[in-house]
Order: C-alpha cells, then structure tokens, then sequence
C-alpha cells in the first residue's frame, strides 16, 4: 500500500475489492482534492448543484428556553433502546443500545444497555450501605458520602452481556439490526473507587480467594468474583459519563470488572462478602455457565472476547445511490487494546486495513472508520478486529466448529440459545443499497 | 512559586507528609458480623452458612402448590411461556439445551436461589423451613433424592447432582 500523493496518483487508492479506500485519505489531505479536481478524477466536486438558500422559520425568531436538563431534539425520537418487557410483567427486561443511530465511543447513559432480572430498583443512595466483610480483619460499610471521599479512578470501560449477539448461534442469519445483534453491549466513562482500595480498608484475610457480590435489588442477584480481579482493576462505580449512574446501570454504585461478563459487574451492589470458595450463584451455576459442542459444560467463562460489527452502514439502513460513504463500526476486547481492524467488503475474499479513532483504551469500544466508494454492485461487508494479546476474531466456520450452532433457525433476540459468541458480522448490500444480515 | 514558599512547602512535606499518607482514608463503619445477619443469606457448595431446619419433599409439594406452581407449572412442568420449569432434562448434548435444576452442579445452588429470591413477588418471606421442603421436593421431582429424603443443613450439601464435577473451567489463571 503506497500513500497517495496529489498531481497523477490515483487520489483514493483502492486498498481492497469492491471500492475499500486508504484508511488515510481524506485525513486532513487537502492537497488531495487539490490534486483529484487538477486531474479530473474528483468526481464528487462535480456533483449535482445544491439548492439556492433561504432562511428558515427557525433562524427568524427566537427559539424556546434553555431547560436545565437537555433532551435530544425532537428530531431524534426515534433513537432509544428497544424493549424487551414493556408491560412490566414478573420476569427479566432488556433495552438494548441503538448502535446504528448513534456513533462515537461513549454510548450516552441514556442508552446504555440494561438488564435487570427483576426491574429497576428505586434506592435511595442516603439509605444505601456497601458491606464488605467475610475474611476480613474489620468488616465495615460505606455509605456513597463515604466513597466519594475516598481517591477516585476514572476510566473507559465496555459492558456487554454474555448474551450479547447471541441471535448469531442461529442456523440461519437472524434479519435485525445491530441493536437486535449487538445492543447487549454498552461503553462508558466509569470514575469510582478501586475494590483494592476497600480491601486495604477492611484489611484482606490471604485465605480469601473469591468474592461474592449481591445486589440490593429483590433477588438479592449475586455472583463470585476471584479476589485476583478485586486485586487488578474491579472498581465500585459511582459515576458514569460524568453524572450518577443511571438507575438501570445500577444507581447508586455497581462493581465494574472491566472485560468481564457484564453480569458479574453487580449493579447496586450493596455487599461483597470474601471467601475461600466460589458461592456458585444461580447466575454462574445456570444462567452465564455455557454448553459447548460434545456436552462440554463450561463455568467462569469471565471473559469477553475479542469482537467488532461494521454499525454504519448496517441492516436497517439503506443506501442513496452509487459513490462515497464511510463505513464505521466499534471494536473491543476483554483482553485489553484493540490492535487493528481490517474490513471486506467482498465477503472476506480481500480485506483492508480500518483507521483507528484514538486513543484506544483498554476493555473500551474503539471507533474503526473505513473510506468505501461504493459502485452500485452487491457487495457484502465484514470486520474483523484483533486485540494486544494477539486474539482476533474467529470466523464464522471456526466459530461454529468450536462453539456449534442451533439446529433451527432462531427467530426472536430474546431466544439466547447460546452466549459468548464473537465471530464476525456480515452485511449483504443489494443493488438497490438494501441491507440484509448475512453469514459470510 | 517563590523560593521562600517552596521551601516552606519542602518543610511541611518533610514534617507532615509521610505521616499524613500513610493513614488510610479509614471513612468505613466497623460492623459486627451479627450485625450482618439479615443480609448475610449466601449459602456455599460446602454447606457453609446453611440455616437450622428441615423439609420433606411432601411438605414442600404442599408449599410449592400454593407458591410456586402458577410461574414453574404444576409438578414442575408446562410453565406459561417465559416461565422455567423446574424438572429438567439429564444430558446437555444440544448448545441450546434448557438449563433447570438438572444441570446446577451443587443442590446449595437450588436452596439458595430460592431463599434469596423466591417467591418473585415476595421474595425472603419463605422460612428456612419451607426453603428445604421446597428444595426437597424439586430434588424428588427429578428422582436426583427420594420421595422421603430430609433435606437439612448436613443433607443438602452432600446431593449428588447429575453434573457434579462435569463443569470445566477455561481460565484457571485468571482464579
């Protein structure tokens, strides 16, 4: 791959099949259109001529009061999670992250992800106490007063459900969009204090290898955390994106283990109790323990592994015609940095390297852009993402040899036949610029 | 900054600083342990922290009809939709196979979840009592303990479950 330079070389050099271009044109490369129009190869500078102006009402008159808490405009109404339980009925309810009507790294709090077993508890953050005691020299609660009083981390973290894109163990593409695939999994700014803090405030008992955290909500949800992750980077988070958590991310403190399978990062953990051995929870035990090909049963499964999905464009989205666009999409890891990304745009047969927007944090979304020329052909467009460890993303045949499939199609997102599944995405774009959910 | 308020400041380093960094932040309130009881519910696979008591699967058929039957389905099976039934199936050989009692590797797993969380609507009102009778009684349901088997703090524990010690772990390292 020779850089483009301006005068006779071609402005956007084609790096993969089917119109995939530099990750580094278009990158503050003036010179570029400078050289593209001299040449007459800049096709997009002579497009069809806009509108003559006018002044809309808006710009006519003065607009309404500022509100003390901003909401999205009017405009935007159509940007919010989809709902698993709208009725509130006695069981589970999900929201799901809208991937492909937002963009960036930060999903805002609005729309992070939520899952609650048990809807949405209404605490009271005076009244909300953290006991940690177990094997501990002196067992001791904290108020939130307290906490934040106490040194504070700050960090970019993802959360994603170990169900998250588990329509994908389907025989058959589910048809939905990334929020349907995908919306199970959410990236914050998270400040709170490291769990390893609080232990040297108890004073850590050595026999203590595992923690359990539990919940404040109605089933007391618990689950077992090594002491070794408390030890590394487990923190109790009180703020997200800047403000208190949001009541479905936990209100007013959860325990965030950064790569770990989101539902042992205990929301509104009001306890962690050290032991000597795993409390084998009914949420390890069942619910986040897998089964694997050949009756393999499989627990501690903690890790969420490498993964990325192309969100624009994506299934739901449809395209205006033949020429430019931006293919963009998030990238993560449970393992630490994303590393590198590469995109097809020929299902898989070529591949070129995705521009990283940084700085990449580790266990964070990492924000992937690709520069596409699109000819107006059908064409179908994969990621793939690698980590620092080295791990990149299994195809889809790897996967399906190592971890199965169902037999028959899946046809609802709330089916979880499986979890942990991390293979690639693949989005068919038909002639019309129509966009199906394909396995390539 | 001055040459005069740096020094000043080296000095009250000097004098202050170590002292002042090595006290913890110590803002926790001591607890007792008794103190911790009404939260402290956690039963472990050893048996650790199983409450006095005991139940029969009879007494907990006549708990579980009352309580339980109208979500998990009568005799623990035909739950409505989105409900889980509590008899299950013995081999795991499909990725998508239904996961109930059958497939926990400790029974503690069983008393503990509905100690901690049944019923749904009003969960931690059920005694000690009737959270064995109820384990019991969907233990005997999947024939894994017999019709007149006690459940008690030194029973329970010691169930064999179908898929004790069948569980593999893909991360020792990281424990």
């Amino acid at each position: 791959m020779s850089k483009p330079r301006g005068g006779a070389s071609p402005p956007f050099e084609q790096v993969a099949g089917n119109g995939l271009l530099d990750r580094r044109a278009l990158l503050g490369r003036g010179v570029l259109f400078a050289g593209a129009a001299a040449t007459g190869t800049g096709a997009s500078l002579a497009s069809a001529a806009a509108e003559p102006l006018k002044d809309e009402p808006w710009s006519l008159m003065m607009g309404s009061v500022v509100p003390p808490r901003q909401e999205p405009s009017r405009f935007e109404k159509h940007v919010v999670r989809t709902l698993s339980n709208p009725n509130h009925e006695f069981r589970n309810s999900h929201g799901r992250t809208p991937h492909h009507l937002i963009n960036g790294t930060i999903t805002p709090s609005a729309l992070h992800f939520s899952i609650c077993h048990s809807g949405v508890p209404d605490i009271d953050p005076e009244k909300h106490r953290l006991l940690i005691h177990g094997l501990v020299k002196q067992p001791k609660t904290f108020s939130l007063a307290d906490l934040d009083r106490y040194p504070k981390v700050t960090r970019m973290a993802f959360v994603e459900c170990a169900g998250n894109s588990a329509p994908m163990f389907s025989n058959e593409a589910f048809q939905g969009t990334c929020q349907a695939l995908h919306g199970l999994a959410s990236n914050s700014e998270w400040t709170g204090v490291l769990v390893s803090t609080l232990l040297d405030e108890v004073g850590l008992d050595p026999k203590a290898k595992w923690f359990l955290a539990e919940g404040a909500d109605s089933l007391a949800l618990h689950r077992s955390v090594p002491v070794k992750k408390g030890l590394d980077d487990a923190m109790i988070a009180i703020y997200q994106n800047g403000e208190r958590l949001m009541p479905g991310n936990g209100y007013p403190m959860r325990l965030l283990l950064p790569g770990y399978q989101g539902n042992m990062n205990v929301k509104y953990v009001r306890r962690l109790k050290l032991l000597d051995q795993p409390a084998m929870s009914f949420y390890e035990a069942k619910t986040y323990s897998q089964i694997f090909p050949g009756e393999k049963l499989v627990k501690f499964n903690f890790v969420m592994q490498v993964k990325s999905f192309i969100t624009h464009p994506s299934f739901g989205h449809s395209l205006k015609g033949p020429g430019y666009y931006e293919i963009s999409g998030v990238a993560y890891s449970g393992n630490g940095r994303i590393s590198r990304v590469m995109v097809s745009a020929d299902g898989g047969k070529s591949w070129g390297q995705a521009a990283l927007q940084g700085p990449t944090y580790p266990q964070a979304f990492t924000r992937f852009t690709m520069p596409w020329r699109w000819d107006g052909q059908p064409v179908t467009l994969m990621s793939r993402a690698w980590d620092e460890s080295g791990l990149g993303q299994p195809l889809r045949a790897e996967f399906v040899a190592n971890r199965g499939q169902t037999e028959k199609p899946v046809t609802s997102p709330l089916a979880f036949p499986n979890q942990h599944y991390n293979s690639i995405t693949a989005w068919a774009v038909d002639s019309k610029g129509e966009i199906k959910h394909v396995y390539a | 900054m001055s040459t005069r308020s740096l020094l000043i400041s080296v000095a009250l380093t000097v004098a202050f600083g170590s002292a002042a960094l090595a006290e913890p932040p110590n803002l926790g309130k001591p607890i007792t342990e008794a103190d911790t009881k009404a939260w402290d519910i956690a039963v472990l696979p050893d048996g650790t922290n199983m409450p006095p008591g005991s139940g029969t699967p009879t007494q907990g058929a006549a708990v579980y009809s009352q309580k339980c039957a109208m979500c998990h389905g009568d005799k623990g099976v035909n739950p409505p939709a989105g409900y889980s039934p509590m008899v299950g199936i013995k081999k795991f050989d499909k990725i998508d196979a239904p996961k109930t009692v059958t497939y926990y590797e400790f029974a503690t797993t069983l008393f503990d979840v509905i100690r901690r969380s049944m019923p749904y609507q009003m969960p931690r009102t059920l005694t000690d009592n009737e959270v064995y009778a109820l384990s019991a009684y969907i233990l005997s349901l999947n024939q894994i303990i017999g019709e007149n088997d006690t459940m008690n703090a030194e029973t329970l524990p010691k169930v064999k479950m179908p898929n004790a010690g069948k569980f593999t772990i893909p991360y020792p390292d990281r424990i």
